[in-house]
């Protein structure tokens, strides 16, 4: 999970990474106060999770309250690369001396971590690497025994900061590692670091990106959920713990197992080619069990899509046999007609593999309304398109 | 031969006497792997009974290493634990380690990887469905009954587009197939699983099946051009994957302009690797590999 600024940036401050004092607003009038509190010059961001927010207009200076929330007003609802504004960052000016770049990353390709610094910031750093790869340094961080101060000033150095400012910087940058490891972060990126005039160091912009995986440890981290980015489906499926992704299509897709339903989403799109152009609705995965209940789940949050115009099911019965697939669909029926769900689309079921022949003839015997069968995955995922052209 | 695990493979299970461990042990017995205990710390001395194979149970890896002679061992304990267990079987010396759980956090995975380079343990996963070399020995989840033994070797970071492979080239069959997991960090990779199939005398040809993320692909195509003389064809996942959106497995995001399937695609059509568009495309091309031979 991708956090805001002023998220990333109350990470910074439990670590006692230094930030400037600041609030969020999602009104003019919030934004009003927060400056009134803050006091003097402050300046108004743009809460976006994208780079750039700066040349599209998003962030502003601010002498006073009453231009605070002028800017307020004017940034809040502003689409920057297709992200809509629901808040800003209030936070006091800061006069710059200098300004760096610092960043802990997750290293796949490595299976490590890295460190980047440079003392080339305020500009996107992938810039930097093009024009200035020299002034980049790029670190390998040993997992095991991490950053202390004296690696941190060895890896700020390799970045070229100067020697006047490491001693500080490589403090801040072991309160980073600090947050990056704590936090169970991916991702961990200070750009602008800067130096003030009177010399302090500062994270002026920051930017983390959680592992999921570790929401276990960090109860506190789901108040970081973004609301207005959470499309309502895919807030319901997470309800029912369903790994659901929306998408633009017509197509209702359920499949089991991550790889297989990638596969099926690019299926149904090149069969969709042939069909006036119609597409995946969705990603869903329901696991390589595939029961009842859960096939039920997934084809209720499906059915409720208004654009899915047909639901295309396909699984590959191996740890579950197909038999015991068939049987699950036939119950998730049941369970749908319970909860007073009605079927109201056609839908393609593709079984293939352990015990296919027996799973077909269960679902020939139940002839559930609406269902078809295709015992190939290119055919039904074509049959699934032709449907949802017919449909739409 | 076939790579990495064989008949003489003895396997133990860490996390056996819990749901998943036990019903996946159970299998792994069916289809003939020798599975010779399992490791739960504190019920040490328990003995658990699977169709009338009755396996003891050892506190340690090491202590179930000591007394059964095993050499693989498979990793089914809930995230929360398993770096405990892979770090305590990196420590015992066991030679493979295949790291079946899903969810373990990336910070945990980079840490047993770091601990264990310089060691003897190979770590395979985690967030995979283990390997199997048919007809033979059965390590983590793949369903053993779906294929037959033959020449082809596979390696996959998905389990179901495994099992989906291996049942439309079951006729011809496989030496061993390989799920190295969903995860953005992971021990085995498509580079090992492609030398070791060079190596090995038992195999003709690889399947590889990618997925969006990363770049592990690319670097496969590099390693292919330089290494690999046997036939491969390749298959990638997510070309309709929306940017900045996690499909399923952790590790399957296209971050900005990287770790696209169209990419991971060229890379590899640019070393001659033949790409299916499908997955039933990608097995009729290795079905033409493997008849015209």
């Amino acid at each position: 999970m991708d956090l805001f600024e002023y998220q990333a940036k109350e990470l910074f401050a439990k670590h006692g990474v230094p930030v400037l004092p600041g609030s969020v607003a999602s009104t003019a009038e919030d934004a009003r106060a927060a400056a009134e509190q803050i006091g003097g010059q402050v300046v108004v961001k743009a809460q976006v999770k994208t780079g750039g927010r700066g040349k599209a207009g998003g962030v502003k200076l601010a002498q006073d309250p009453a231009e605070a929330a002028d800017r307020a007003g004017a940034i809040l609802g502003m689409d920057i690369k297709g992200h809509t504004v629901h808040q800003v960052l209030v936070t006091q000016a800061s006069d710059i001396a200098e300004e760096y770049y610092f960043s802990f990353l997750l290293d796949r390709a490595n299976r490590t971590f890295l460190a980047m610094a440079s003392r080339e910031g305020g500009m996107e750093i992938e810039q930097v690497a093009v024009e200035k790869p020299e002034a980049l340094a790029r670190v390998p961080v040993n997992a095991l025994t991490g950053v202390d101060v004296a690696t941190a000033r060895d890896i700020l150095a390799q970045g070229g900061f100067p020697a006047e400012v490491l001693d500080e910087t490589a403090q801040v940058v072991a309160r980073l590692w600090e947050t990056f490891v704590t936090e169970d972060a991916t991702l961990v990126e200070v750009n602008p670091l800067v130096k003030t005039p009177e010399g302090r160091i500062v994270a002026l912009d920051g930017k983390v990106t959680l592992d999921g995986n570790a929401d276990y440890r960090h109860p506190d981290h789901a108040e970081f959920a973004d609301i207005h980015a959470t499309d309502p489906l895919e807030q319901r499926a997470a309800e029912k713990d369903l790994n659901y992704v929306k998408l633009d299509g017509e197509v209702g897709i359920i499949g089991n197992g991550a790889g297989l339903v990638m596969s099926t989403l690019d299926v149904v799109a090149y069969a969709g080619e042939k069909h006036g152009g119609v597409k995946p609705a969705n990603f869903l995965d329901i696991g390589g069990g595939a029961s009842a209940e859960v096939m039920a789940n997934g084809l209720e949050i499906i059915l409720s899509d208004p654009s899915v115009k047909s639901v295309f099911v396909n699984v590959f019965g191996g740890i579950t046999s197909c038999d015991a697939v068939a049987n699950g669909i036939v119950q998730a029926f049941e369970l749908l007609s319970s909860r007073g769900e009605q079927i109201t689309h056609p839908l393609v079921v593709r079984l293939d593999g352990n015990n296919a022949d027996l799973g077909r003839q269960i679902l020939t015997d139940a002839a559930l309304p609406h269902l078809e069968q295709v015992d190939t995955m290119d055919g039904a995922a074509d049959r699934a398109a032709e449907l949802a052209a017919q449909g739409a | 031969m076939a790579i990495w695990l064989t008949e003489q493979s003895k396997v133990i299970v860490q996390g056996m006497t819990g749901s998943e461990g036990s019903k996946h042990t159970q299998r792994m017995l069916r289809s003939g792997t020798k599975v010779v205990g399992g490791v739960t710390p504190g019920k040490g001395g328990q003995k658990v009974d699977f169709d009338g194979a009755t396996l003891p149970v050892y506190n340690s890896v090491a202590e179930a290493m000591a007394e059964t002679g095993a050499d693989v061992t498979v990793v089914f304990v809930p995230p929360k634990f398993a770096k405990g267990a892979v770090i305590e079987a990196i420590d015992a010396g066991i030679g493979l380690c295949v790291v079946i759980t899903e969810g373990i956090p990336v910070h945990d995975t980079t840490s047993f990887w770091a601990y264990a380079q310089g060691k003897q343990t190979q770590i395979i996963g985690p967030n995979c469905p283990g390997l199997i070399s048919p007809g033979r020995s059965n390590a983590g989840i793949i369903p053993a009954d779906i294929t037959r033994a033959g020449r082809i070797g596979l390696v996959s970071k998905s389990g179901t587009l495994t099992y989906q492979m291996m049942y439309e080239l079951r006729d011809i069959g496989f030496s061993s197939a390989v799920g190295i997991g969903g995860d953005p960090v992971i021990g085995t990779t498509h580079i090992d699983a492609l030398a070791a199939f060079q190596a090995d005398p038992e195999t003709d040809a690889v399947v590889m099946i990618g997925e969006i993320g990363g770049d592990a692909e690319e670097r496969a195509a590099a390693y292919i051009k330089e290494n690999v003389t046997k036939p491969v064809v390749g298959y990638v996942a997510g070309f309709t994957a929306p940017e900045g959106k996690t499909m399923g497995h952790a590790g399957a995001i296209v971050s900005g302009s990287s770790g696209t399937a169209q990419a991971k695609k060229e890379a590899l059509e640019a070393v001659g690797v033949k790409v299916g568009r499908t997955p039933s495309e990608t097995a009729e091309l290795m079905r033409q590999i493997m008849t015209s031979r």
